[in-house]
């Protein structure tokens, strides 16, 4: 289950994953928010991050600013 | 005219205490990194082939497990080399005509990379499908314990969930377990390696048979 479609849209567990995502999270906190199983969390975390909805430094993530505009518009 | 055979390559085994074989692979849970299960337990798995009889009874038989394996911290991967579409119609096909949901992700290995890193296709049985194969990971990404069946037996799951018991309770314990052991059941301490443990053996209250085999309760 890609959460990122080719077309920069989220699937429903993509825009769980995105919006679970507070400043400086560890994918053991979106994991915990989410309910999702860790190893979903990081795969779903490196998506994100390709994709560029989320940035990364020293395994804590963040919303970037098309991550928050696409956790606003719904997805 | 004499002709001189190629010798046959062979894919090494992986082996055991050993760092299981990395991988990244396209399962039904999307793209997943053998690493993206570090501090878990994981039971990686093999099948021959999706819609196929013995398999199915498998998958259902995982799928029956798999609370009991989260329970104590342990991950499911499923593998076959069939493409990633054979493996979301199986799936769906199963809960449908079977009524049982398969929780955990399947990689599609087509390129048979992770099978090949794996030992998994045993030429001898088939050319183009895995065996029946298991490998138990711990959460550092050692490989603590391989099974190989033939394609023709399915698999025992009460095995699996007592082999990730065994594993867990000698990890915490420092301690062996002896055949046919189940949780609750003594545990064996490791044999004495110098004569003077072998002599301090005998004052410890332990049950014995000989210094050598000696058993304790947890």
């Amino acid at each position: 289950m890609p959460c990122v479609w080719p077309d920069g849209s989220l699937s429903t567990s993509g825009r769980l994953m995105l919006a679970a995502v507070q400043t400086d999270s560890t994918a053991e906190d979106v994991a915990e928010i989410t309910g999702m199983p860790l190893y979903r969390a990081r795969s779903s975390l490196r998506q994100l991050l390709a994709a560029g909805y989320i940035s990364e430094e020293d395994g804590r993530f963040s919303q970037t600013e098309d991550g928050a505009a696409k956790v606003k518009d719904g997805g | 005219m004499t002709t001189i055979e190629e010798p046959e390559v062979r894919a090494a085994l992986p082996r055991l205490n050993e760092p299981a074989p990395a991988f990244e692979a396209v399962t039904t849970h999307g793209p997943l990194r053998l690493s993206d299960f570090e501090g878990s337990w994981l039971i990686l798995f093999s099948h021959p082939a999706d819609f196929t009889p013995v398999c199915t009874t498998e998958f259902i038989a995982f799928a029956e497990i798999y609370p009991e394996l989260q329970k104590r911290g342990c991950e499911l991967i499923g593998l076959s080399i069939d493409s990633l579409y054979s493996h979301i119609a199986w799936v769906r096909n199963i809960e449908e005509k079977a009524g049982v949901k398969i929780p955990f992700p399947v990689i599609a290995d087509l390129d048979r990379k992770v099978a090949t890193a794996y030992g998994m296709v045993m030429p001898g049985e088939s050319k183009t499908e895995a065996s029946r194969c298991v490998f138990v990971i711990d959460p550092k990404g050692i490989l603590r314990a391989m099974i190989y069946y033939p394609l023709s037996v399915g698999r025992n799951m009460d095995e699996f969930v007592r082999l990730i018991d065994a594993l867990q309770t000698g990890d915490e314990n420092h301690v062996a377990t002896p055949a046919n052991w189940r949780p609750g059941d003594k545990v064996v301490m490791p044999a004495p390696n110098t004569v003077e443990l072998a002599e301090e053996r005998a004052g410890e209250g332990l049950e014995c048979i000989d210094w050598y085999l000696c058993k304790k309760s947890l």
